[in-house]
């Protein structure tokens, strides 16, 4: 048996036993258990990279295992690949699983339902495998839909609150109606290609057999169901809310793993993406359009997770807007360092509000450095990462996808850039507000302050190295290196556009220079306003203006509440209790009635009057004969 | 021979549940169905093999007119009756925790449905078939009657507009069928297939025969009986209905309709199938906001069937894989759902959902069976109807694009009514108004854990279903496109 099986299995044996036998088992256990599967899958993992990273294993493992259906001559299997795409995530996936899965064990230790917390976390890991090693896109959309299963039940995980369990259903149904676009995609490809076969539509998209319309159709599809997963515009508004689940939830799901497997999907089948120039240019532009917007959002919100929420939102927006311009490696790239210092901001955060009781506004934060150094420092260096400081990883990942912006298009570049600057902007305000100055909470609050036990600081020690040395994996020639992760995902993303080698090294440096010039002025800026400034952000009700549009977040869950979810609920009512009863039913109990009103009168004609039946006898028996005899 | 045992063990499995007594009658009842579950399970084996001489029998039966003793289950049609079969032990074993008035009569007249059912799945013979077909509607007309919950007389009426209704649909099937005899001079299903009908004839017997159907399945706006016939029957009536008997309908459409009205139904496809389309939306948005759990389930399933019918009426091959796929699949999933619905109705008395809330903090088992169902329902991979839903749309996408997304909107649609009734009955803070709520017993675990089970081997290996439909579904489609 290949080993990728028990790779994928391991998850889903811990999800079974912490699942049925769970209650029975003591919180180390099965905090434990949860824990070491995931580390056995990261494991072998692990050794399916090394085996690409040293060259041993050129080609993919493409594995058929069994025919999942067929009908007429499309036959549909369930699959593995595991080539360079697959093995950067799958490393993601388990490395970043398995220490968030270690911080939850410290994170979770109070909670009652401590083993179905741990069950669900090793069932997403499960169906976040299937989804990366689907060697067909039914396999892989059996993955997105189980990941977004996984992430209804994490996010609504505190079920008693009504809120939460909204913000759980809203995740999922928004995620459907993206799921339709994946499905779509998959009927026009299985319809004018005939298989859903990563490798297939490779050899027929390289080969000129899939004709640009299709692929344009099919890339779009798919783009629908990568902007509700990857949370961008106009299906972004339920990320936001789905920070209503536990904060490791948050770290692995809505920032490390889950959101970036829309960037995953086009990257995948970038191959149809590269035949489809206008699909490219939408994905682009929906890219840029989301990081800014939602940049914009952050720097106003005063929720310390809602904070980075919008900020992971803005960071795949820029994600996104790589691959529309066909730096696919470039947004690799930063899909891994993203997950380095974004998931290390989330545990951050979950580690303030862990010392806080659950406090999460930062207007009642401040000065907590001083009791949380090791939160505080890690938190420091993944802001100084997204913020794009050399030498962190982040500085790296975000150049290059700068840089095949402003190649491609002056105008996403400057977008792009605006949106880097107040990513610097928001980033340090949050640093600032929850670390520096003073404690602004309760005296209560003070007293227990402390900094959060091993089990919660020694992954964010991890996190935090990686996000310092993570972008070592693709430092560009500029800088004397020879960018090891274009090498390494050549061979699936070979049909892309090098877009970062088109501009001369002088303009890369003037680039690389104007953005960290941008990231020192949005950090100093931050720096002056709220240290040395000393400002505070408004209370609720006291914005103004724009501030107060932007602090609304625009309006759109009021947008789209007014505009889809209340007409959708009215309709019900209307549709059920006027046309259903009223009007179908209607028609029919009126036909009903016609016959019993009419049976009254015919019944009449029965009258036992021998008289009368005598007379209509003889006048049916005339009417016969008159009949026949007109007919001859 | 085989067949005929299947099918006297529903009919013996009658007769000796109702002399049995109330007190012995359930377990007579599943002992009799759970016999007929081991010879079915046989029969789905050689069905598998492509053994099918044990599932024929043919007999002369009245000589003028030429009517035949003629039953012969093919793989459509074994699969269907598998269906019956095993879905009527678990409705026996439904009902058999809760005291019932004249338990005797009640499982008897369960186990002689099946026998109904088993007929019309397996009868070749249109006049044997439509008495078959008549025959389902007695059980079931009682069942409703008598042993459903609330005010008798507004039941009464509900139940009578509903054999009404739905006599008056089949009563259009008879005339076809008499109008068929006198063209073909035989009630043989191959003879009628052999009937080359002018266009015009099609034209208006397509109506004549579609409308049994449209009303049985039901198709939009043929529905109304459905929604207040599930509410107000018993349980185990409105799983009888909605699990098994919609099933003939759509059965019958692939089987009778298809084959022997080829133009007609071309001609009239567009039509019918922007109806079901039309309904899918229709059910679904209906359903988000029904406070009564049985409604709600009608409606939702109004929308399942919609989209089942739709896929047959396509005339393609992933269409008619879909329908046999989530035929079964819907049998499950939503006897399933109305289980769960009688299971809340013991511990709290009513189907009001707003009544309900929280139930997930003293049931966990419930919680977690529940929920699978509700995924089935959601047609999530991995589940049986996400193979179902997932051929069936791929059938509407070749047939026309538009219908196919239109359609669609099924799995945005169901998700919001599935997870917001979800919510409201078992999440949220546990409503003041519930005391105690007892966690599933033994033998309510014994009918959800299998419904769980099929949930996900139909999901993940649907291979088996479509293997054993393939032969037939080509035959009616080699004839439905002649």
């Amino acid at each position: 048996m290949q080993l990728v099986y028990l790779l994928i299995l391991l998850p889903l044996i811990g999800f079974l036993v912490n699942g049925l036998f769970g209650s029975k088992l003591s919180k180390t256990v099965s905090g434990w258990l949860g824990s070491l599967v995931v580390l056995g899958s990261f494991a072998i993992s692990t050794k399916y990279f090394l085996d690409f990273y040293t060259g041993s294993l050129a080609a993919p493992i493409d594995i058929k295992a069994f025919e999942i259906l067929y009908f007429q001559n499309i036959s549909i299997h369930f699959g593995i690949l595991v080539d360079q795409l697959s093995v950067l995530w799958l490393m993601i996936v388990t490395g970043i699983g398995f220490l968030i899965h270690v911080y939850s064990i410290g994170y979770m230790h109070d909670d009652e339902n401590f083993s179905r917390f741990f069950a669900y976390l090793n069932l997403f890991i499960f169906f976040m495998l299937l989804l990366v090693l689907g060697n067909n896109l039914l396999v892989t959309y059996a993955g997105w839909e189980g990941v977004s299963l996984c992430s209804y039940f994490l996010v609504g995980f505190w079920y008693k609150n009504e809120s939460y369990s909204n913000a759980g259903k809203k995740a999922f149904i928004v995620n459907r109606v993206g799921d339709l676009g994946f499905l779509l995609a998959m009927f026009v490809l299985l319809y004018y290609v005939g298989s859903l076969n990563f490798s297939d539509l490779k050899a027929e998209a390289l080969g000129g057999n899939i004709p640009s319309n299709v692929a344009l159709a099919a890339a779009l599809f798919l783009f629908v169901g990568a902007a509700a997963k990857s949370a961008q515009i106009p299906l972004y508004t339920w990320l936001p809310d789905a920070m209503a689940g536990p904060t490791p939830v948050s770290a692995l799901i809505h920032a490390a793993t889950m959101v970036t497997a829309g960037i995953y999907l086009v990257v995948r089948t970038n191959f149809l993406y590269d035949l489809a120039p206008e699909a490219m240019q939408v994905v682009a532009v929906v890219g840029a359009a989301t990081a800014l917007f939602a940049a914009t959002i952050g720097i106003f919100q005063n929720d310390i997770k809602k904070v980075l929420a919008y900020s992971t939102v803005s960071q795949l927006g820029l994600m996104f807007l790589a691959v529309g311009v066909g730096a696919y490696t470039a947004a690799v790239f930063h899909v891994i360092t993203h997950a380095f210092f974004k998931a290390c901001l989330f545990l951050g955060s979950g580690s303030v509000i862990h010392a806080l009781h659950g406090e999460q506004d930062i207007r009642n934060m401040g000065g907590l450095k001083k009791w949380m150094p090791i939160t505080f420092v890690t938190f420091l260096i993944s802001s100084l990462a997204i913020s794009g400081i050399p030498p962190f990883s982040g500085f790296f990942s975000k150049d290059e996808i700068l840089a095949a912006a402003y190649e491609h298009n002056i105008g996403l570049w400057l977008v792009a850039s605006l949106a880097s600057l107040f990513t610097a902007f928001y980033m340090f305000r949050l640093v600032f507000l929850t670390f520096n100055t003073n404690f602004r909470g309760t005296e209560e609050q003070q007293k227990h302050l402390h900094e959060s036990p091993s089990l919660i600081t020694i992954p964010l020690i991890i996190l935090a190295a990686l996000a310092v040395v993570g972008g070592a994996m693709g430092i560009p020639e500029v800088f004397g290196g020879t960018h090891w992760m274009k090498n390494f995902l050549a061979p699936v993303v070979a049909s892309g556009s090098g877009a970062a080698h088109a501009i001369s090294h002088s303009t890369e440096l003037m680039l690389i220079s104007i953005a960290s010039i941008a990231a020192v002025v949005g950090i100093a800026f931050a720096y002056f306003r709220f240290v040395k400034g000393g400002a505070l952000p408004l209370k609720d009700g006291e914005e103004k203006g724009l501030q107060k549009v932007i602090y609304n977040k625009f309006y759109v869950d009021e947008i789209y509440n007014a505009i889809i979810v209340k007409p959708l609920m009215t309709l019900s009512s209307l549709a059920y209790e006027i046309f259903d009863v009223l009007v179908v039913d209607g028609v029919v109990n009126t036909l009903a009635s016609i016959t019993y009103w009419k049976g009254k009168q015919i019944r009449l004609l029965q009258s036992g009057n021998i008289g009368f039946y005598l007379i209509m006898m003889v006048l049916g028996a005339c009417a016969i004969l008159g009949i026949t005899i007109w007919q001859l | 021979m085989l067949l005929i045992i299947i099918l006297s063990l529903a009919l013996a499995g009658a007769v000796f549940t109702k002399l049995s007594g109330d007190k012995l009658a359930s377990k007579v009842a599943f002992l009799f169905s759970g016999i007929n579950v081991i010879a079915t399970g046989y029969a789905l084996k050689l069905a598998s093999l492509g053994e099918f001489a044990q599932l024929q029998f043919a007999s002369a039966w009245i000589t003028s007119p030429k009517i035949d003793f003629l039953l012969n289950a093919d793989g459509l049609s074994i699969l269907m009756i598998g269906l019956t079969n095993v879905l009527i032990p678990l409705i026996v074993l439904a009902s058999s925790s809760r005291k019932l008035e004249n338990e005797s009569s009640y499982y008897g007249l369960i186990l002689f449905m099946q026998f109904a059912l088993i007929g019309v799945f397996a009868a070749m013979d249109a006049f044997l078939y439509y008495i078959f077909w008549e025959l389902t509607l007695l059980p079931i007309f009682f069942i409703a009657l008598f042993w459903g919950d609330g005010n008798k007389q507004y039941r009464s009426k509900v139940v009578l507009k509903f054999f009404i209704y739905t006599l008056a649909g089949s009563l259009f099937m008879l005339f076809t069928f008499i109008y068929l005899y006198q063209q073909a001079g035989s009630f043989n299903i191959n003879d009628l297939y052999a009937l080359e009908l002018s266009n015009k004839e099609q034209y208006w017997l397509f109506w004549a025969f579609f409308l049994a159907f449209a009303v049985k399945i039901p198709v939009f706006p043929f529905h109304t009986w459905q929604p207040e016939t599930y509410t107000e029957s018993p349980t185990a009536g409105s799983m009888l209905l909605s699990g098994i008997m919609l099933k003939m309908g759509l059965y019958s459409m692939l089987r009778w309709l298809l084959p022997i009205i080829p133009t007609g139904v071309e001609a009239w496809t567009p039509v019918v199938i922007t109806l079901c389309a039309i309904g899918i939306v229709y059910g679904s948005i209906i359903a988000f906001k029904q406070d009564n759990i049985k409604r709600l389930i009608a409606y939702s399933s109004l929308a399942h069937v919609g989209l089942i019918a739709a896929g047959i009426l396509t005339v393609t091959k992933a269409g008619f894989q879909g329908s046999v796929v989530q035929m079964i699949a819907h049998g499950f999933n939503v006897i399933g759902l109305f289980f769960v619905a009688e299971i809340i109705f013991r511990r709290l008395g009513t189907y009001d959902i707003s009544k309900m809330g929280g139930i997930r903090a003293l049931a966990p088992k419930l919680t977690t069976l529940f929920f699978i169902v509700v995924l089935a329902s959601v047609a999530l991979p991995s589940t049986n109807s996400f193979i179902g839903e997932f051929l069936l749309l791929f059938g509407l996408y070749e047939y026309n694009t538009i219908l196919a997304a239109v359609s669609g909107l099924t799995i945005i649609l169901s998700a919001v009514y599935m997870l917001r009734m979800y919510q409201r009955v078992m999440l949220n803070e546990l409503k003041s108004t519930i005391t105690a709520f007892a966690d599933l017993s033994l033998s309510e675990m014994a009918v959800m854990v299998p419904i769980a089970l099929v949930i996900f081997a139909c999901g993940v290996y649907p291979h088996y279903i479509l293997k054993v439909a393939e032969p037939a579904l080509d035959i009616i489609l080699k004839n439905t496109l002649r």
